[in-house]
């Protein structure tokens, strides 16, 4: 449901963005890690919503964004191992979360 | 090289173009592809209005709750014990679920004006939905305005509503292993909830395990214990929300 939704939203930026375009031929998202969207659910969803518009034969590129973190002890950004977002050095959990919160579109290929 | 659509021809190319395929014809029918750099937020609309929403109760003096959990953690329960602890407060509260009213009449048997959304398939609520709901109150006179989210915990984790705090409630019945398994939503929270304290003992539910996780994946969150339906554990949280709402109408 969630990323039905999610795809309309951004198919509405792409078709906005596109004016004058003919045709979308792809549309490049960035989907955090943490963004609570599953990557394979927004392509099954966007095979439906492009129908019937411009994206209808457009390919759908996901960047996947993993998390980083930083730790102020250590001034370090490290990818986390696991959920707990330890720092490798000094094993104290970080809450700040530099990226992997992003569910973004990038950027389109009209012509 | 055509740099069209690729085809091997070069230069000015001689066939006739009868015979030629294409783009000697008409480049309007392979007009070239151009890359359009968009880097905006999917939900940046809704980071918008959520901003508002934020701005808006603000100036209103209106400290705003957005409570997240599974359906049937006890959300509205939550809110109806609030409703009669904190009676100094004048209160307000905005519902979301997919179909029926029956929390907002839940809410306003306390008195309180209660405005439900009926979301029909949404899985969340929206900053928009919110604001809409938001006219049908009279925020110059609330002090507290609860939204209680529709039961959900994956979707409304993306979806800034404008709220001053973010609280996910777990219940005891759940296990002590949800943030584990719902880690995005317990990373966005201020504030974790344990409900139910009263049903621990009958479904074996190791406590110390369940703050062990909920530490671990969300240690920006203060954690409270409670049981809506006794009371028991309620004062801690209440006495940390009537700080945050008097800071607000300060």
């Amino acid at each position: 449901m969630h990323e039905v939704s999610i795809v309309q939203k951004a198919l509405e930026i792409a078709l906005e963005q596109a004016q004058g375009a003919t045709k979308i031929h792809a549309l490049k998202l960035r989907v955090g890690e943490l963004s609570g969207v599953v990557p394979e659910a927004l392509e099954f969803a966007f095979e439906v919503v492009v129908q019937g518009t411009i994206a209808s034969e457009a390919r759908l590129e996901i960047d996947r964004i993993p998390v980083v973190c930083h730790c102020s002890t250590c001034n370090l950004d490290f990818q986390p191992a696991n959920l707990f977002y330890e720092c490798p050095q000094c094993h104290q959990i970080s809450i700040d979360i530099v990226c992997g919160r992003e569910l973004e579109i990038a950027s389109l290929e009209v012509s | 090289m055509c740099q069209t659509c690729g085809c091997a021809t070069v230069g000015e190319i001689a066939i006739d173009a009868d015979r030629h395929h294409h783009h000697h014809q008409s480049i309007a029918s392979h007009p070239p592809r151009q890359k359009i750099a968009i880097d905006r937020g999917i939900l940046s609309k809704n980071d918008r209005l959520a901003e508002q929403n934020r701005e808006y109760f603000k100036t209103k003096g209106v400290f705003v709750l957005n409570i997240l959990s599974s359906p049937g953690s006890g959300k509205t329960a939550l809110i109806e014990r609030m409703l009669q602890d904190c009676n100094e407060f004048c209160i307000g509260v905005i519902v979301g679920d997919l179909e029926t009213d029956n929390d907002a009449r839940r809410l306003r048997s306390h008195g309180a004006p209660a405005i439900q959304i009926t979301t029909g398939n949404a899985c969340h609520l929206e900053a928009g939905m919110v604001a809409r709901a938001a006219e049908q109150l009279d925020l110059d006179a609330l002090d507290l305005l609860i939204i209680e989210n529709v039961g959900n915990l994956v979707c409304p984790a993306a979806y800034d509503l404008g709220e001053d705090l973010r609280v996910v409630l777990l219940s005891v019945t759940e296990g002590e292993d949800k943030p584990l398994k719902y880690p995005t939503i317990f990373k966005t929270a201020e504030v974790a909830i344990v409900n139910k304290i009263d049903l621990a003992a009958a479904v074996e539910f190791d406590r110390s395990l369940s703050i062990a996780n909920i530490k671990q994946i969300a240690p920006q969150a203060t954690i409270f214990e409670v049981s809506a339906k006794t009371g028991r554990g309620m004062e801690d949280w209440e006495a940390y929300l009537r700080k945050n709402i008097l800071l607000t109408s300060c």
